[in-house]
């Protein structure tokens, strides 16, 4: 079935021609009184204006963050909790709608909004809801009459600054342990992305008391920079790449506050020669587990972009996946029968062109793929461009850059060492994927990829629960898990004697 | 002998757009970002935002702004050439251009004697 349009006839979604910035609990105009226009990537074309915010927003955002965090903070962790669930719910109720924004707003398929941004954004408030109803400080007896007491407190008000290939699941990432830890947040959106989640605060921002969550749309420069570098914010949060994550992080040396970083990264996807030891259902999800560089576009900061396989299977392997990539349905975001939609800019599909074109000049063979599609019915300004497979070897740049497109570059490997060897010739480590039938090899291989989260026999999981983040330039922190909870914590330590007697020092 | 290339020139329309933001924002600076989202893209600064490190590599002057990259960037991308153009878009990070509707790129070539 296909979705209808929003706001045309039928359609789950109905935009205003224009969205102000979420402060206080209401939606207040920019002060500048500017706007920029919002194009959705399916069509090309605007469908709603945007607060251009500036620095003056950020500060109006900033003191309903500081006139709430007080009571906030103190508020029983079971009423926060009460609080995410109830946010949940509605999101929930509301979930087809709150997926076909995305779809339009971001251009990845609706099937993927409906079955994985929305429900792991509302599995993200209840699980952390969860969390901070089991987290617990410490204590010790450090004597007969001392006790330490370590107590959790929020930081208070904190920045963050939201990626635009995962809007609202992103948001959510940030903002459930942030809230259930007890902060008020100001986040900036994407600038490509900033409709979803204003529909979001229409539904969901009257269960938090005013100033809790607070959201200011605008450009990187114009609103993200005074956000980041604001001294009335106790740390920030921010998904991107590496050198703005350099800048947030000098940004945040002249506060001296911490920062978490996901900068992405060159995920390695490895193939050991027995997945093809049997045709079974187990080298069907190998396979599917190669033609995962296609979900959301390749917009995925762990998607699979590098497929190493092993030399002793590399034909037979290959071919099967290429069939396989082949038979990835592109079309129309909003038809549930779509695997591939649009890039979410036109400048992020001009860079994917410009990596196509390197990748050719370095003498990288393109086997399917690498062009621009145009879909016709309506679509032809959308941002299209064809699954690509490369073949080419790890020093190529497509090999070494995040080119956050459908686009997977392939060699082989020789032997356990150099599989390792060629995952880990990156500058990054996120994600990285092993495929084996062999128990011993996969615990090895993924014990010695130097990245933050080795899927084993699966890719592309982000259930909550599982930690996810980088090492080496691919980060700092990891989301997902109850220690993000710690990111966003002071710890209190009240360190008490109980013994009447002085010490007899003085 | 040949003559080296430069490591980083700019199309005639982004060097208009430099000029451009440079009546505006006073002297630029830029530095190649890699990782996800926008990575891989080339970020404008004003000149001094960014503070460089110990093994950041000028790469060249584009108008009259200096082009760096991190160091252990520089040693992946040193076989090729680049090109600095811009298209429109948006963006997203701290580049000083995203604002007026268009997005720098980096377009590359393979350097003939690497």
């Amino acid at each position: 079935m296909r979705y209808a349009r929003p706001n045309t006839p039928g359609a789950k979604v109905s935009y205003e021609s224009r969205y102000d910035n979420f402060i206080g609990g209401e939606f207040v105009a920019p002060v500048q009184g500017r706007y920029f226009e919002n194009p959705s990537p399916v069509t090309g074309q605007t469908f709603c204006e945007v607060a251009r915010s500036s620095a003056e927003d950020i500060e109006l955002a900033l003191n309903a963050a500081h006139g709430a965090k007080d009571r906030w903070g103190k508020t029983p962790a079971a009423e926060r909790a009460r609080l995410l669930n109830k946010i949940a719910d509605v999101m929930e109720a509301h979930l087809e709608e709150l997926a076909v924004s995305e779809t339009w707003d971001n251009g990845k398929p609706i099937r993927e909004t409906l079955a994985a941004d929305l429900p792991l954004a509302i599995d993200h408030f209840r699980y952390f809801a969860g969390c901070i109803r089991a987290d617990e400080g410490t204590l010790a007896e450090l004597d007969e009459h001392t006790v330490s007491y370590h107590l959790k407190e929020p930081l208070g008000v904190v920045g963050q600054i939201i990626p635009w290939n995962f809007p609202l699941l992103m948001a959510a990432w940030k903002l459930a342990p942030a809230l259930a830890a007890g902060n008020c947040v100001v986040l900036k959106p994407a600038e490509q992305t900033p409709a979803t989640i204003l529909l979001w605060a229409k539904l969901v921002g009257a269960i938090l008391p005013p100033g809790v969550v607070n959201i200011v749309n605008g450009f990187g420069i114009e609103a993200g920079k005074p956000l980041a570098q604001s001294p009335r914010v106790a740390k920030v949060a921010f998904t991107g790449e590496t050198t703005t994550g350099r800048l947030i992080m000098q940004y945040a040396s002249e506060n001296i506050i911490p920062v978490t970083l996901e900068l992405g990264g060159k995920s390695p996807n490895l193939f050991f020669a027995d997945i093809l030891d049997h045709d079974d259902d187990f080298r069907q999800k190998a396979l599917e587990g190669f033609a995962m560089f296609a979900l959301n576009q390749g917009e995925v900061c762990t998607c699979p972009s590098r497929a190493l396989i092993d030399k002793k299977i590399y034909g037979t392997f290959l071919e099967l996946a290429t069939e396989r990539t082949k038979r990835i349905v592109q079309g129309d975001p909003l038809d549930t029968s779509t695997m591939i939609g649009a890039q979410a800019s036109n400048d992020q599909l001009e860079k994917i062109l410009a990596y196509i074109d390197i990748g050719k000049k370095e003498g990288a063979r393109v086997r399917t793929g690498g062009e621009r599609v145009r879909l016709g019915d309506g679509l032809d300004d959308g941002f299209y461009v064809a699954p690509t497979i490369f073949e080419g070897h790890n020093k190529m740049r497509i090999f070494q850059e995040e080119i956050f497109g459908p686009v997977v570059s392939v060699a082989s490997f020789d032997g356990f060492d150099d599989a390792i060897a060629q995952a880990n010739d990156t500058l990054y480590g996120l994600g990285a994927g092993v495929w084996t039938r062999d128990v011993h090899t996969a615990f090895r291989a993924g014990r010695n990829i130097a990245a933050g989260r080795v899927w084993t026999n699966c890719y592309h999981l982000y259930p909550a629960h599982a930690a996810f983040g980088g090492y080496k330039q691919s980060g700092i922190g990891r989301e997902t898990h109850r220690m993000m909870l710690n990111h966003y914590q002071q710890t209190k330590n009240l360190l008490v004697s109980y013994d009447p007697k002085p010490m007899g020092f003085f | 002998m040949s003559e080296t290339p430069p490591a980083i020139s700019a199309t005639p329309a982004a060097l208009a757009l430099i000029a451009a933001l440079r009546r505006q924002h006073g002297p630029l600076m830029f530095h190649q970002s890699g990782g996800c989202c926008d990575g891989s893209a080339p970020m404008c600064y004003p000149a001094g935002e960014f503070k460089l490190g110990a093994r950041d590599v000028l790469l060249g002057h584009v108008g009259d702004a200096p082009f760096y990259i991190g160091g252990d960037q520089y040693e992946r991308w040193r076989h090729t050439r680049l090109t600095l153009d811009v298209v429109r878009g948006r963006g997203s990070g701290f580049s000083l251009e995203a604002p007026e509707g268009v997005r720098f790129l980096i377009r590359s070539d393979v350097c003939a004697v690497p």
